[in-house]
């Protein structure tokens, strides 16, 4: 389908579209229902009036203190970790190419947890994690290095150093105090309770500068998934295009963990859903990004209400819910 | 030093190719005649497919330089070259799920900005680089469940779309059989035909003999000998550069040289 205005014509293919309103339409359905419903319940029109101020004391401080910024928090920490995910399946043009799968995610719960038992504020966890994801992403790439960068090394490399680093976290948790163990250990399953506009803003900021970044670089991404010599012989810069996609990527993923903790499988498994839902060819950086605020945030108001009062952390659910969903398409995928 | 040669659009001086520490090449100049059919031959580590990835600018050479319309190649604006030379490069990825004309209309990017993503000399670029393919039939199959012939043309259709003056095809008949051969060179012909300047780097001599107007010979990272396939071809070139002693007798179809190896072994007739 094309649009064309004057000089100006975008092209857009009507089913990716249609699946992007939808996903656009589950997320704003969810993140009401998460902010309505619970022990205490506003009305919608009760949550406008809060979030603007006016509502009565109780609504203000449940709505825009304590389920807003949660909510927010988790629209805004899925679809970094989607679009994370998405940019590096593309670069290495392998599903199992994914943040959390390489070691990134891995290196920045290192981080968390030396932070953690530093005795650190959740100001210092949250650096701990973002360094960790920098450091690790560095390391990996290093030793991929070979005359650039090759999809499988990375990847190879990258499980090595994931599994490299998760016994280091193991280790680091034995060593720890049982205070400091059990903080981590909550850290580490990924959790959204208790977040505050202090984990939305941040996320928001990186989500702000590199959203655009990687607007500019989806496209060419696509073509260097034909090979780098196809992209090359099409005039693009296929080096510049690919740091300045690992560097988005690698810092959505730790903004990301800092925020909200390794949360499993969205990375994974959004870009995975989005392609098989747009059935658009290769990976799609728009739709990848609201499938990851979906899942996450359908996720936590699942791991709330479904055992409720018992409080399940959100890494539970998003791989179960994830997973499942995932296996059924693949399913579908044989015809 | 290499001096332009008039004629000649895209050409290449005084080339030092090498990748990390091999060398491939030194001293290498080169011409593409405009208009011609020029294919690269060779044997197997000659350089061949290095000299057509440094007239691609896939490869920068060590020294010395390739040039595009009187300027460096490299130095040029990648996508403005990107408009007037394509390449096929001897393998490419297909992205999962791909459909036909998604694949050749790729094939237009350098033509397109984030804000005219799809012109209508885009359309009437993708449709006629199918035509010429003859790959409109398939244009809704999925790429990846097509035969290798059917795959290879839906690539060539692709740098068709991307509307070059100048083509460059790495190998493009390697991987079909020979049919899909045939099918895929006299594609090639139909393009040169129309006007283009090709470039093919093929491993057969007598399909090269057939279809090229300029055949460039090379060994070990030399030019050996340039020029008409008829002029160029004799027994002693092909027993200097491949190390085979044969004679040459006229393609019973097209009149062009043809070699026929000499037996090493002696072969009895079965009685």
């Amino acid at each position: 389908m094309n649009v064309r205005m004057g000089p100006w014509s975008l092209r857009v293919a009507p089913r990716a579209l249609a699946v992007t309103a939808l996903l656009l339409v589950i997320a704003c359905a969810a993140a009401l229902a998460a902010i309505s419903t619970g022990e205490f319940f506003v009305s919608v029109p009760d949550i406008l009036t809060a979030l603007f101020g006016q509502g009565t004391p109780v609504a203000e401080l449940i709505v825009s203190k304590l389920r807003a910024p949660r909510v927010a928090t988790g629209l805004l920490v899925g679809a970094a970790f989607g679009v994370s995910g998405a940019i590096f399946q593309s670069l290495t043009r392998n599903p199992l190419g994914s943040p959390d799968f390489i070691g990134f995610t891995a290196g920045a719960s290192t981080g968390g947890i030396l932070a953690v038992v530093a005795g650190g504020s959740a100001l210092t966890i949250a650096g701990g994690a973002l360094t960790g994801c920098v450091v690790t992403a560095l390391l990996v790439y290093a030793l991929a290095f070979r005359r650039g960068v090759q999809g499988y090394r990375l990847v190879l490399v990258g499980i090595g150093v994931n599994a490299l680093l998760l016994s280091a976290n193991s280790y680091l948790l034995t060593r720890a105090n049982i205070n400091d163990a059990a903080t981590a250990g909550a850290w580490l399953t990924g959790s959204l309770s208790g977040r505050g506009w202090d984990h939305a803003i941040p996320v928001a900021l990186a989500l702000v500068v590199l959203l655009p970044v990687c607007a500019a670089v989806a496209r060419p991404l696509r073509m260097i998934e034909m090979g780098d010599d196809s992209a090359r012989a099409m005039g693009i810069n296929v080096e510049r295009v690919r740091a300045a996609a690992i560097v988005s990527g690698v810092l959505l993923c730790g903004v990301a963990t800092a925020a909200a903790g390794p949360v499993v499988f969205v990375a994974l498994a959004a870009p995975q859903l989005a392609q098989r839902l747009t059935r658009s060819p290769g990976v799609t950086l728009a739709s990848s990004a609201l499938m990851g605020a979906v899942l996450l945030t359908v996720s936590d108001l699942l791991a709330q209400r479904l055992l409720a009062p018992t409080q399940l952390p959100v890494g539970v659910l998003t791989a179960a819910i994830g997973g499942t969903y995932l296996a059924f398409l693949l399913r579908k995928d044989r015809h | 030093m290499a001096v332009p040669t008039p004629g000649s659009r895209l050409w290449a001086g005084d080339l030092t190719l090498a990748y990390d520490k091999r060398t491939v090449a030194t001293d290498l100049s080169v011409a593409i005649p405009d208009g011609s059919f020029t294919v690269i031959i060779g044997p197997n580590a000659c350089g061949k497919s290095t000299l057509l990835r440094a007239l691609a600018r896939m490869l920068k050479p060590r020294s010395g330089a390739v040039h595009l319309d009187g300027g460096v190649i490299t130095a040029l604006p990648s996508k403005e070259v990107a408009r007037r030379l394509g390449l096929l490069p001897q393998s490419s990825i297909v992205p999962d799920g791909i459909t036909v004309a998604d694949l050749v209309s790729r094939g237009r990017y350098p033509h397109q900005r984030l804000m005219r993503q799809w012109s209508k000399a885009d359309e009437t670029a993708v449709a006629e680089a199918m035509r010429a393919t003859h790959v409109t039939e398939l244009a809704d199959r999925i790429v990846d469940e097509l035969s290798g012939g059917q795959r290879q043309r839906v690539w060539l259709a692709m740098a068709l779309a991307q509307e070059t003056p100048i083509l460059l095809l790495d190998e493009p008949t390697t991987f079909l059989d020979i049919s899909h051969q045939i099918e895929v060179l006299d594609l090639c012909a139909d393009l040169h035909e129309a006007g283009r300047t090709m470039v093919a780097v093929l491993h057969d001599l007598n399909q090269a003999c057939r279809y090229a107007t300029h055949l460039i010979v090379m060994r070990e990272g030399e030019i050996v000998a340039q020029g008409d396939p008829a002029e160029v071809v004799t027994p002693d070139l092909v027993r200097q550069v491949f190390d085979l002693r044969c004679e040459i007798i006229p393609d019973p179809q097209s009149g062009t040289p043809m070699v026929v190896p000499h037996c090493r072994r002696r072969i009895t007739s079965p009685a």
